[in-house]
């Protein structure tokens, strides 16, 4: 059920957080940001079950005896926050028939880009599959940021990690980043979203409302800048965010029971350096001779806008 | 009054699992334990059992949600063999930490490679410090016996631990033999219903799990699992007792068959035990002192029971159905030699490796061990420490 009420920023910024502060997410972490920006979008007084990958997050959120989350939290491991809120929600369901719980619970589980697009890949897509009423948001920041920047299939291309080190004979990693949202609404779940951090976050809140309101699977992939790892200044996230969205490389859109919707269409298309431009692990891309990869780099982004475009346009 | 059947080791966990009715199965086939979850498909299917059934998509997603089922609150179960269980390796060791009570029907099958479904135990035994609980059947009758007083192991307050119910593939699971089953509500009974003190669903308290635990708190969690393991021991033994008084079956850690006055024993865990006790009665007809100590709890390892049962024999042959690759030994022969030594025994031991990827194991071949064991007492004919036997000549 969606919440019908008009979007007040002061209100929903209001509520009590459910994920506390004295963690020890870095400062300027956009993981943290998308995590409680998910969480505010509970209805007070709903019950929930916080699933966690391993990640930046889980070891910064659930060190021993302390947990940030207000409430109940599980983390397994780094492959397998799917299948695990999948057999949590399985129990609710037999414990409720069998009378043991009376109040509703919602199911949301978090994942970086390595726990979601990568080693948990499979443990989504299986859970997505099976139908369960759960939502999964992914928090990329395009890396395995708790490693120390590796890259992932979520890093987009050129970009320099600890695993595509740019050097005399390398350019970055040369693979563009898979599109894992596209992936996912391929499995026909009721309501898959992409969003980000952008002005007075009612793009997050809302799709995060309905994500966790939509009966049945539902995924989010917020994108959520990492400084240490962007290499950008640490106060610049939301001009970061805006730029990833007005030059098309972030796009918004909303998947809903299978009809695609976009969710944003910047007036102005920016070309792409203005995005790449404030990031240190682009920083090579401006160096004489290396033009031609910002093309490239702009074909490919105009080429999945374009493609992007035609999957909204259809009816 | 007992039901008398006639079901495979297969169709007796499943018939334990559909008349304990555990709330939450998530599983994915393979051979040899594929019909488990096939049998107790088909009781949810006729309305006779009503656990939820999650058909997850590999064994690392099975364990991974009946890890999130069990900490949520439900009594939850999986099965599965071999690749599979090497497949959720990982989280058998966070299902014990996170002191789970969950309970796994393993049917026991060779790993690969080469690829082989057939049985020997390097699947349980790989897992042996895994922190779970390790029940082994000789047949079918204590494969479904064993299951039936798992849960009540696994959920005792001094244990909370996770319990594998061990079979052999194939030997076990596929053959059909004559059981003795208890009624529904005898096992409904006995098994109780599940009351857990802590879990995500509750709706007065909120619950973490899965914590990350660095050298300041990482080590006490790990004694504590010992001593958890340490208190299942008697657990086991008092369950045991309760479920003898119930069936007329009474289980401990491992049976003695003709070992009171026996010169040679054979140590040997599941089905071979039972061409084990052949041989004896052959070479028992024929005067000779042999005897067997048929191993059935090898987690937690009762070291010191082991060691009176055989502290008065003179050769102890201990057979594993899984080599270490060590290049000294298995880990029954490690562990009982380790636990002899201990309890000051000097009698001959020797360990022997036999039965791998479904090699058949004959009386003759334990009638062979038994007569080494002999001559290596009585003439000094020398046997190697390490040895392979039912080679192909």
């Amino acid at each position: 059920m969606e919440n019908k009420k008009r979007y007040n920023l002061k209100e929903v910024m209001n509520k009590p957080e459910r994920l506390a502060p004295g963690h020890r997410m870095c400062a300027g972490c956009g993981g943290t940001i998308a995590v409680r920006a998910v969480l505010r979008a509970l209805h007070e007084g709903d019950k929930a079950v916080i699933g966690n990958a391993t990640g930046c997050l889980e070891v910064s959120s659930y060190m021993y005896p302390y947990t940030a989350y207000t409430d109940s939290y599980i983390h397994n491991a780094f492959e397998n926050a799917g299948a695990t809120m999948s057999g949590v929600e399985t129990a609710y369901n037999r414990l409720r028939e069998k009378g043991k719980i009376k109040e509703e619970f919602k199911f949301i589980t978090f994942g970086g880009d390595g726990g979601t697009y990568d080693i948990g890949f499979q443990s989504l897509s299986g859970a997505m599959e099976r139908g369960h009423d759960m939502v999964y948001v992914c928090y990329d920041n395009g890396a395995y940021m708790n490693t120390g920047i590796q890259r992932s299939s979520a890093t987009p291309m050129y970009a320099d990690t600890t695993t595509t080190p740019v050097g005399k004979e390398s350019i970055g990693k040369i693979q563009y980043r898979k599109d894992l949202a596209a992936i996912i609404a391929e499995h026909h779940v009721p309501y898959v979203a992409q969003t980000t951090f952008l002005g007075n976050f009612k793009d997050l809140h809302t799709k995060a409302e309905k994500a966790i309101y939509t009966h049945g699977p539902a995924f989010l992939n917020i994108m959520a800048p990492c400084p240490r790892g962007w290499r950008y200044e640490m106060s610049d996230i939301m001009e970061i965010c805006k730029l990833a969205v007005e030059t098309c490389y972030w796009p918004l859109f909303e998947v809903i029971d299978g009809k695609w919707q976009l969710s944003y269409e910047p007036k102005n298309k920016l070309p792409i350096e203005d995005f790449l431009r404030p990031q240190g692990r682009f920083k090579h891309l401006f160096k004489k001779g290396n033009e031609e990869l910002i093309v490239k780099f702009q074909e490919e982004v105009d080429r999945r806008w374009e493609d992007l475009l035609f999957r909204c346009s259809q009816e | 009054m007992a039901i008398r059947e006639r079901l495979s080791g297969n169709e007796a966990v499943s018939y334990a699992i559909k008349q304990i009715n555990p709330d939450v199965m998530p599983a994915f086939p393979i051979t040899p334990s594929t019909e488990i979850p096939q049998y107790v498909s088909t009781y949810i299917a006729n309305g006779e059992c009503d656990t939820e059934f999650i058909p997850v998509e590999s064994e690392h997603s099975s364990m991974s949600a009946t890890i999130g089922a069990s900490a949520a609150g439900a009594r939850a179960l999986t099965a599965t063999s071999s690749c599979g269980m090497a497949l959720m390796w990982e989280e058998l060791y966070v299902a014990a930490s996170n002191r789970l009570p969950i309970v796994l029907a393993l049917v026991n099958r060779a790993l690969s490679g080469p690829i082989n479904i057939n049985c020997d135990h390097s699947d349980s035994m790989g897992a042996r410090d895994s922190g779970w609980i390790q029940i082994y059947a000789e047949n079918n009758q204590e494969a479904y016996d064993n299951f039936v007083q798992a849960y009540r192991i696994a959920e005792h307050k001094d244990v909370h631990l996770p319990v594998m119910i061990c079979q052999d593939g194939f030997i076990t699971s596929h053959a059909v033999e004559n059981i003795e089953l208890l009624e529904d509500d005898v096992v409904k009974n006995f098994v109780g219903e599940y009351e857990p003190e802590n879990y995500l669903l509750n709706e007065k308290e909120t619950m973490a799990v899965g914590p990350y635990a660095v050298s300041n708190y990482y080590m006490e969690s790990r004694k504590a699992q010992s001593a958890a393991m340490d208190n299942a021991k008697q657990v086991i033994l008092d369950i045991g007792k309760e479920y003898g008084e119930l069936s007329g079956r009474t289980y401990g850690f491992f049976e003695e068959y003709k070992l009171d006055d026996a010169d040679y024993a054979i140590v040997i865990i599941g089905s071979a035990a039972g061409t084990t006790k052949d041989a004896v009665d052959k070479m028992r007809a024929e005067g000779k002192k042999v005897g067997l100590l048929k191993i059935r709890v090898f987690r937690p390892f009762p070291e010191k029971e082991i060691a009176e049962a055989l502290k008065n024999v003179k050769g102890v042959a201990i057979l594993d159905r899984t080599d270490s690759l060590n290049s000294h030994g298995g880990p029954l022969g490690s562990e009982v030699t380790a636990a002899l030594f201990n309890a000051k025994c000097t009698m001959e031991v020797r360990n022997y490796i036999y039965g791998l990827g479904g090699r058949d194991f004959r009386v003759e071949d334990a009638e062979n061990v038994f007569t080494e064991m002999e001559q290596l007492v009585t003439e000094g004919k020398e046997v190697e420490q390490y040895k392979y036997i039912g080679l192909r000549g």
